[in-house]
């Protein structure tokens, strides 16, 4: 009887077999490496569908739409070939827009990345208290966006609390978002508080990989703080310099709520930026072709910018990891 | 690996597409649901129409169910035009009267003549032409004109004895309920009691369509009736601009831009806004009082606002659509709705028949501000391609909105950015 037991036990024991991976023998085109390839398409597929369905689609759907005239209301979508693209070229408060733009775009980036990095080197300090300071600044990358500029737009109201403490000092604010500039202005910084956190974070983790022996040996040479600045943590951290400014580039041409909420394009028409000018059209004059037609212009800028700034790191950037 | 790839996103593309495209060829024979699009998500009215829905559904078991869905007000349009487009149509919907000439010229809704004329005891001419005038094209009624609300200024009696001023309704007493009273009397309050004097209700320095409620006392228009010529630079709107303005920056009557006050918090003297936003005074713990707007220099005047309810031609299910609606706007269920919406149904406007279900409001104030308005009212301006009209003119008058404006410039600006829009 024991011998018995003892045989059916040991069949059931999984056996080893011999050559280790010869349980999935090369027979046929099911090889391991075929294997390992489906496994692999199968671990992006989630991805690959995603990227398929909601951004590539899309893409070419707004191409298609830039080539037609659709007017929701009437239900017609009427192909007219380039006509969007002329009325492009000959709108004429696209000028207009575009220089809103930019000035908003190179504000917000210069902005950012410039107090991105003083609040990251003042908090790489070692001293007491930059965790706080670190959360602080960090804190309104998580705050609801909308919810932001919501409280940002009572602030910013005439009578609201940005002019009340300015009062309490003796100072008459303007009536932030009612002037042509304060209100580009205060769009660029109310974007900016919500989002230099993040910059500042990367920097901070950059500054933090700059090796410390670099610093002692330029000061053994006498070298100013300023000059170690210059000459060493810059060209360091340039592979993130890169990263945040086409991050925030990408970012400032995309600014869309802060726009709706605060000044809905306006004073006039000096917060309109390509976005908002583009949502107008489409979403409000409908508009879709041409809306449509704006939106690969948009695109065909941010494209270009990231392929220049790219292309542009050889000559800047010190080193890439 | 590379082709195959591409072949895998392409099919994913295509199921994507044809997902979306499909479902939209059901037919009406099994039971059907029917959804409509409102601006108000107020329980009250929500609970009334459920009411009247439930009551419908019981006689038609082929509807299985209706629901009202609520979109907030500013957003209203958009929201609705981007269900459309992304092929998600409501089957009824409100179109609020800036939207009316786009909507009722675009084909879009379902003509409504021939089921509501149908329909037994529907009594279709009792409509007021002056309410359904916005809703026609052709001869053809595309939107029935549910709420013809005029618009009037409510008074927070408790903020003007505070002040010391003339109230209102001692001014229609002693005929002298004019523009620059009311002004004075706003100027009053703002100036003694810390709070704002008049605010011209969803203006905030963008909305500027509410303005019509002052500039039609001057004779002023936006646009003339054909809608061709532009009417900001014509004398009666700059006197009536250089009125308001002066008002503004030097009376101090009206909150300055960038200030918001709202009235129904107590937050200021009066309110220029349409009737129907008197359930908002349900719970309030300051004396109001409701009066018609002040005479202009033309004399005394009304203005209206409108809603209407429009079958939506793509919606799946139009034809039952549109029997809910005559269901829904009957003269039993009017007179139901007549306590929120005021009626386009000549019987039913009376002082007697409104005040029963409005009884926040007296007999007088009805008669004075609602039947009266009604029956000479202006419709607030209104154009096809209104939302693009509507910004050219905000953007244009912004530089208004200054103590330094130059009124007179700026209204000249106006017409020069939108010529090309009314020429179109």
């Amino acid at each position: 009887m024991p011998v018995l037991t003892d045989n059916v036990a040991g069949r059931a024991e999984p056996r080893p077999a011999p050559g280790g991976t010869a349980a999935s023998p090369r027979r046929g085109w099911w090889t391991s490496r075929r294997r390992d390839q489906l496994a692999g398409l199968l671990f992006v597929t989630p991805q690959l569908v995603g990227a398929a369905l909601f951004v590539l689609l899309p893409l070419g759907l707004v191409v298609w739409y830039s080539l037609h005239e659709w007017n929701v209301l009437a239900d017609t979508f009427d192909f007219v070939g380039t006509d969007n693209y002329r009325e492009l070229v000959d709108d004429p408060k696209l000028p207009g827009v575009l220089r809103s733009t930019l000035f908003f775009s190179v504000g917000l980036v210069v902005f950012n990345l410039a107090l991105a990095l003083l609040l990251a080197v003042l908090l790489n300090q070692r001293l007491r208290g930059t965790v706080v300071f670190r959360t602080l600044f960090f804190s309104p990358v998580v705050v609801s966006l909308v919810a932001w500029t919501i409280v940002w737009g009572f602030l910013l109201q005439d009578n609201g609390g940005v002019n009340g403490v300015a009062g309490a000092v003796g100072l008459d604010g303007p009536n932030w978002l009612r002037g042509e500039w304060t209100a580009l202005l205060s769009v660029i910084v109310v974007q900016v508080v919500k989002n230099v956190g993040l910059n500042m974070v990367l920097f901070l983790a950059a500054l933090q990989g700059v090796p410390a022996e670099l610093y002692e040996a330029a000061r053994v040479e006498g070298a100013s703080r300023w000059t170690q600045f210059r000459r060493i943590t810059v060209p360091l951290i340039s592979p993130t310099i890169l990263l945040t400014s086409i991050i925030t580039v990408v970012g400032a041409l995309q600014v869309f709520a802060q726009i709706a909420v605060l000044t809905q394009g306006g004073p006039g028409t000096s917060t309109t930026v390509l976005v908002y000018y583009l949502y107008q059209q489409a979403f409000q004059f409908h508009q879709f072709g041409y809306g449509s037609t704006l939106s690969v212009l948009l695109f065909l800028i941010v494209l270009t910018l990231t392929v220049v700034q790219w292309r542009m790191r050889r000559k800047w950037v010190f080193h890439e990891q | 690996m590379r082709k195959r790839l591409t072949a895998v996103v392409a099919l994913a593309a295509m199921l994507g597409l044809s997902a979306c495209g499909g479902g939209d060829s059901a037919g009406s024979d099994g039971p059907v649901s029917l959804r409509m699009t409102t601006w108000s998500a107020n329980e009250a009215h929500l609970k009334l129409f459920n009411d009247i829905a439930a009551e419908y559904q019981s006689s038609h078991p082929n509807v299985a169910k209706i629901t009202f869905d609520p979109i907030p007000f500013e957003s209203y349009t958009t929201t609705l035009t981007t269900q459309i487009a992304g092929g998600n149509p409501p089957d009824l919907a409100w179109v609020l009267e800036n939207a009316a000439p786009d909507f009722v010229s675009s084909g879009a809704l379902l003509p409504l003549d021939e089921t509501l004329r149908k329909t037994d005891g529907y009594g279709f001419d009792e409509l007021a032409p002056a309410a359904t005038k916005l809703w026609q094209a052709d001869g053809k009624l595309y939107g029935y004109p549910f709420s013809t609300s005029p618009f009037g200024i409510f008074v927070n009696t408790d903020l003007v004895k505070a002040a010391g001023a003339k109230s209102p309704a001692e001014l229609i007493a002693a005929n002298a309920w004019t523009w620059e009273n009311a002004v004075t009397t706003a100027s009053a309050v703002a100036a003694r009691t810390g709070k704002a004097g008049l605010v011209v209700r969803d203006f905030d320095y963008k909305g500027w369509d509410n303005l019509s409620t002052i500039w039609t006392g001057w004779g002023a228009q936006a646009w003339s009736a054909d809608g061709k010529t532009c009417g900001f630079n014509a004398t009666e709107m700059v006197d009536a601009m250089a009125f308001l303005h002066q008002a503004i920056f030097t009376a101090k009557a009206l909150p300055g831009p960038g200030t918001a006050a709202d009235f129904f918090a107590g937050e200021a003297g009066m309110t220029i806004t349409q009737i129907s936003r008197a359930s908002l005074l349900e719970k309030q713990k300051f004396g109001w009082d409701l009066v018609p707007l002040p005479a202009g220099p033309k004399g005394n005047y009304s203005v209206i606002g409108q809603g209407g309810m429009g079958v939506l031609k793509k919606g799946k299910h139009a034809a039952v659509a549109a029997d809910f609606l005559a269901f829904l706007t009957n003269p039993a269920n009017s007179a139901k709705l007549a306590q929120f919406f005021p009626p386009p149904r000549t019987p039913l406007l009376t002082a007697a028949t409104l005040a029963k279900t409005n009884p926040l409001l007296k007999p007088e104030q009805l008669q004075s501000v609602v039947i009266d308005g009604i029956a000479n009212g202006v419709v607030k301006p209104n154009h096809t391609g209104q939302a693009e009209l509507s910004q050219a003119v905000r953007s244009a008058l912004d530089p208004m909105w200054k103590a330094d404006a130059d009124v007179r410039g700026v209204l000249d600006g106006v017409c020069s950015a939108i010529n090309p829009l009314l020429a179109k």
